[in-house]
């Protein structure tokens, strides 16, 4: 047999990250169906108009897109890596040839295809349900899928840089789901974000998911409401720059302080 | 070079507690080489530094004449021809024992047939069964299996057989000593003395982060010049008396009776009580 190369053995790991995705049924449903539950509820209950030609719904899918970026990449990851620290499985990983990068490139196998199911089962709900409008323009999908991409990345590397913080596999999720909630809040997913106080937007605006919302909202709402946004327009390339930067920090950190295993 | 494993003068220290001190160890091509020793003595420790997974503090280290301590993409070269089974892990309960096992031979170069090493750890029956419906047992022997598939010429093994039955021991043990024959060399880890004494070509005891004897299990500490200790019923009180001719004490003893001694019981010293002595009395 010829020897195997990090991108084969990530591959390799790549379908197996999603094989026991699936047959996880816990993290079916905290993963895929939590934000559908929430577009429910959120849809149901405020079925209002924020602006001529914007339902709120269609407001809400824009952030909940967004969070999809965060819950398949951040959250996911910083819950599940420390979990697979404490079984072992990164201690035994790391005791056989396995190339480090094939562990990265599977996660983000995962990402990827769990991030691109999540959306699209929030654009069907939105569409089917909530009467949300498709962008028209190609120029808006390219954006979406740039968005998309970018927003992932950078949720992933901070997902893996984050695993090191929670101090035990099963108390991760109690110590990643609140940030992730109180940021969701802060960015303006389940309010309109001008209508906030100042100080959430001010602090909202130094993570990534209150650009990653604002990027969502350029892409599903119609360019008029941009006016109503914090600067007066959608302010697409500071957007990017600041998730790109997040990405670069992410990056270092999680080269940084990856540990393989528990101390 | 016929020495698989070589360290000398191995140190590490966490903070001011000094885990290993000073430890010297060589082991053979071939063997089976059991490691003892309590708790804390320093086992886990120069076992993980052989492993690659820890830094030592000095010492020289060779294993498979390779540095482990090496840094970077080398090491998975080196990492290509050692298997190893660590303490019991939980990991991969949502995939069969042949989805774990097949994919974890994609990581070698030459790795054994995964068909075939299912069956070697006695798991065929359940190669489509998930890893959490495996009992400890089939679990651990799972562990072995990812642990050898990469038909490694040097495998770690730290207490293979903790939650076994006696019957899933002895066949483990054979599966132990199959690997052998087919020319690895095993590094033990164990609590257990009676693994040590039927699976071990070599035992080292190591405490206090030094090893204090190596030698074949039935040398050990002197066991086999040791005195065997004699025992019988004298009336209402069980005697006992420590000799170096027990033969000629029960020959005495059953003059005396006129024949039959009451409740005799002759004993040589177990690799356990020689052990016990060795590490100052207490097992844990």
């Amino acid at each position: 047999m010829s020897k195997p190369t990090a991108l084969s053995i990530g591959i390799q790991r790549g379908r197996l990250e999603i094989k026991q995705f699936i047959r996880q049924r816990e993290s079916v449903v905290f993963t895929m169906l939590f934000p559908l539950i929430l577009l429910a509820i959120f849809g149901s209950v405020f079925s209002n108009s924020i602006a001529k030609g914007v339902t709120f719904s269609q407001y809400f899918v824009a952030g909940m897109i967004a969070s999809g970026m965060v819950n398949t990449g951040f959250q996911q990851l910083a819950i599940m890596i420390p979990m697979e620290r404490e079984f072992g499985t990164l201690k035994r990983l790391r005791g056989t040839p396995m190339p480090a990068s094939s562990y990265f490139i599977g996660k983000a196998i995962l990402v990827t295809l769990s991030m691109i199911v999540q959306v699209f089962l929030l654009l069907a709900a939105g569409v089917i349900f909530f009467g949300v409008n498709l962008p028209t323009t190609a120029q808006k999908w390219l954006l979406l899928a740039a968005l998309l991409i970018l927003g992932s990345a950078c949720s992933t590397v901070l997902g893996i840089a984050f695993s090191n913080v929670p101090k035990s596999g099963r108390g991760a999720s109690a110590v990643v789901s609140p940030v992730v909630i109180v940021l969701q809040f802060f960015s303006g997913v389940f309010f309109v974000f001008t209508q906030l106080p100042h100080w959430m937007q001010y602090v909202a605006a130094i993570f990534p998911l209150k650009w990653m919302t604002q990027g969502a909202r350029s892409v599903f709402l119609p360019d008029s409401f941009a006016t109503r946004e914090v600067a007066g327009n959608w302010e697409t390339g500071r957007t990017f720059a600041i998730i790109g930067a997040w990405l670069v920090i992410g990056l270092f950190w999680a080269i940084r302080s990856f540990k393989w295993e528990r101390d | 070079m016929s020495k698989v494993i070589s360290v000398s003068g191995l140190r590490k220290s966490y903070g001011s507690n000094s885990a290993v001190a000073g430890l010297d160890l060589e082991i053979e091509q071939g063997e089976i080489f059991a490691l003892l020793g309590p708790n804390g003595a320093g086992k886990t420790t120069t076992v993980e530094i052989l492993e690659g997974f820890r830094d030592r503090d000095a010492g020289q280290v060779r294993v498979l004449d390779f540095d482990p301590a090496t840094k970077g993409s080398a090491g998975q070269r080196w990492r290509d021809r050692i298997g190893i089974v660590l303490q019991s892990t939980q990991d991969a309960g949502n995939l069969t024992v042949y989805e774990s096992v097949s994919h974890f031979a994609t990581y070698y170069e030459n790795p054994k047939e995964p068909r075939e090493v299912i069956e070697l750890v006695g798991l065929t029956e359940k190669s489509d069964a998930l890893g959490r419906t495996l009992s400890g047992g089939q679990r651990r022997r799972l562990d072995v299996a990812l642990g050898i598939i990469g038909n490694p010429e040097l495998i770690f093994l730290d207490e293979p057989t903790t939650g076994f039955d006696p019957e899933a021991r002895r066949a483990f043990w054979q599966l132990i000593r199959k690997l052998r024959d087919e020319g690895a060399t095993i590094l033990l880890t164990t609590h257990y003395l009676d693994e040590a004494e039927a699976l071990a070509d070599r035992v080292a005891v190591i405490n206090r982060g030094q090893i204090i004897e190596i030698s074949t299990p039935d040398q050990l500490g002197g066991r086999a010049t040791s005195l065997a200790t004699v025992s019988w019923r004298d009336g209402v009180e069980i005697r006992t008396e420590k000799s170096a001719n027990p033969t000629a004490l029960v020959n005495s003893l059953s003059q005396q009776f006129g024949g039959e001694i009451p409740e005799l019981n002759v004993r040589r010293a177990s690799l356990e009580d020689i052990y016990l002595e060795m590490i100052g009395g207490s097992l844990e």
